[in-house]
């Protein structure tokens, strides 16, 4: 059973409980950030007119989780992509390489951390719901099931088809997220990036690192044996100008 | 070594010197004062100049390490071995200075050792760490006989030279996975990355334009020495080179050509944007020019011709890493990124450094040197199959 949280941007009021629930939770000091930053895992955006809030997408096969080159990212089984502080060296390849550009870095500090929503994963651990589906005052953020929740979402488009883009944000995106969104105008221009694949990224990547072991395999048969071959005919080579100080191939 | 008196002031030392110093001030508010001081990095454009150009870029004209080694102890070409060692050199200096760029980049330095420990082998980046690592190892075993002989070590000295072929084959096998996982790093981002440079075959294009810079690199390295060093240069094997980069470059343009013809990328030509530019700048100066020019065997028979190409072939070089790296993915960052005076301050005393280090192991150790007493002494005795000439 793995958990997702439905965001309804039609409902949303802009009220911003979310975000300040978020900060209480996280012990975040309040701001008046617009967009997501190291202090701000959530944040209420306004694109013509619609709220929208973003946070991380807790992807079903995480980019960041795939490229983080010590595992410092990691999807849990109950839905949550969290951070591992004590791994990261801060080589910040998750943040080069995630669709939605979630994770923030404390580029102040000198000792930074990646920062980003952890789908209130401590929360969720002692039984309790994420702080911001908990504070939203409309519901238009739930929790939930993913599955129920995407089922939800699918009655919502068809009891409404004039209300809704017919299209549920994240059911495929990269392979599908955790975080769903629907919407009355194109995502596009609710600030989502169009042109993320269906199938997951780390994909795009495995597709090369699965032939290392047989790029070694060949590579040494091969060069062992151009080195053997040639090797014949630069003895000849030498037994036959062995008058001359020819020096021989050697480190060096 | 005898005590010398102070340098002499020349322009180059000066030039080194204010660098230095600049780098040095640079290095200390990175490391008291944290990476949003000393860069111009952002949530929106995590990596800059230093990953751009120190290690994509410094990775690859290191190239030649391999390249050239693999000329001479596997394709048994042995012509080549007067250039083996500088090559070498400048290889390991190209790759101790990145992994002196990632003490600068890496937000935690002090955790650079956490790949060997902490494995995620699902990770291009977790494969380059293993790679570098490994190979810097490798090149430094290449390099020890200089030590060695300097020394006079002749038991370390022996065991370096019988391990030359497994060394260089593990170097050829590195060299080949890490110079085009720097390719692979890329292939993560296909919704960012702009379709002039984002492709499927990002780690061959990487691989096949590194063989060509690094051989271009020797070209230069050696026409450097000659000017610095006073010594001679060795026409016939640079002019061999230089056909060797004719190959590798019409290679990668066909191969690049191709590729962007069949996804339909060539209509972005038709924009004049600033893509569109850095696009066309890029393959004029590292692929077309450079082509024609070592076409013709008057050029590459001319010394200033070829180090004319070698030097367009590495700019054009430079200039693609830096479009895939930065140029491509400012679009869909939806920032500017320009690195901060800081962040040159810092690559450029790197770069400085290598050219010092060069020198001073040119100055210090047999560098240029094949045919040392030491390395006679250290002849192979004879295999029991020699050939033996029939009369």
């Amino acid at each position: 059973m793995s958990t997702a949280i439905l965001v309804d941007t039609t409902r949303c009021i802009g009220c911003g409980a979310c975000v300040s629930a978020c900060k209480e939770a996280n012990g975040l000091p309040k701001s008046e950030d617009t967009t997501l930053t190291a202090e701000t895992l959530n944040v209420v955006e306004s694109h013509s007119g619609v709220f929208v809030r973003k946070f991380c997408m807790h992807c079903q096969d995480p980019t960041c989780a795939s490229v983080c080159p010590v595992g410092a990212l990691r999807k849990t089984a109950a839905g949550p992509v969290i951070y591992d502080e004590s791994r990261c060296m801060g080589c910040r390849y998750c943040m080069m390489a995630c669709p939605f550009s979630i994770p923030r870095y404390e580029w102040k500090l000198v000792l930074p951390r990646v920062r980003k929503c952890t789908m209130c994963a401590p929360r969720q651990a002692k039984g309790f719901q994420p702080a911001c589906t908990e504070a939203c005052p409309v519901q238009a953020s739930i929790f939930g099931d993913r599955d129920e929740l995407l089922r939800e979402a699918e009655n919502r488009l068809r009891q409404n088809p004039a209300g809704y883009v017919p299209h549920i944000y994240g059911r495929d995106e990269v392979g599908g997220t955790s975080v769903l969104y629907l919407s009355a105008v194109p995502f596009e221009v609710l600030g989502f990036p169009a042109n993320v694949p269906h199938n997951p990224l780390p994909m795009y990547t495995h597709r090369e690192l699965s032939k290392i072991p047989n790029v070694v395999a060949v590579g040494t048969a091969l060069l062992g044996g151009i080195w053997w071959i040639t090797r014949r005919r630069a003895e000849v080579a030498h037994a036959e100008g062995d008058e001359e100080e020819t020096p021989r191939a050697s480190v060096g | 070594m005898s005590w010398r008196r102070l340098p002499r002031a020349t322009f180059w030392r000066v030039v080194l010197a204010v660098i230095l110093a600049t780098g040095f001030y640079s290095a200390l508010l990175r490391f008291t004062k944290g990476l949003g001081a000393a860069t111009a990095l952002t949530d929106r454009f995590p990596w800059g100049l230093w990953i751009g150009f120190d290690v994509l870029c410094g990775v690859g004209l290191a190239a030649g390490g391999f390249t050239v080694a693999a000329i001479v102890y596997l394709f048994h070409l042995e012509r080549f071995q007067p250039i083996v060692r500088p090559t070498i050199l400048t290889a390991f200096l190209g790759y101790a200075l990145v992994a002196v760029t990632l003490l600068f980049d890496l937000g935690r330095p002090y955790r650079i050792w956490h790949p060997m420990v902490m494995w995620n082998p699902r990770s291009v980046m977790f494969e380059v760490a293993w790679c570098v690592m490994l190979y810097l190892a490798v090149l430094a075993l290449e390099f020890s006989p200089v030590i060695f002989e300097r020394f006079r070590w002749q038991r370390p000295l022996r065991i370096v030279k019988a391990l030359t072929v497994p060394l260089v084959i593990a170097g050829v096998l590195l060299s080949t996975l890490h110079q085009s996982s720097l390719g692979s790093l890329y292939l993560i981002v296909p919704s960012k990355l702009h379709p002039y440079w984002y492709s499927p075959l990002l780690p061959v294009l990487f691989f096949v334009s590194a063989i060509g810079v690094g051989l271009a690199m020797v070209i230069f390295e050696s026409n450097l020495s000659a000017r610095t060093f006073g010594r001679e240069i060795e026409m016939p094997l640079l002019v061999d080179l230089g056909k060797g980069i004719v190959v590798v470059l019409a290679f990668y343009g066909l191969m690049r050509f191709q590729d962007l013809a069949s996804h339909g990328t060539l209509r972005y030509l038709r924009e004049p944007s600033t893509e569109t530019v850095l696009f066309v700048l890029e393959t004029l100066l590292g692929v077309v020019i450079p082509l024609a020019f070592l076409a013709s065997r008057r050029v590459r028979e001319s010394r200033e011709g070829l180090f004319v190409a070698a030097v367009l072939v590495i700019a054009g070089f430079l200039l693609n890493r830096l479009n895939v790296s930065l140029t491509g993915l400012e679009a869909s960052s939806g920032t500017h990124y320009f690195p901060k005076w800081t962040e040159v301050s810092v690559t450029l005393s790197l770069v400085g450094l290598g050219f010092l280090f060069f020198a001073l192991a040119v100055r210090y150790f047999g560098v240029f040197e094949v045919h040392s007493a030491a390395a006679q002494a250290q002849r192979r005795p004879r295999r029991v199959n020699t050939p033996v000439r029939v009369a």
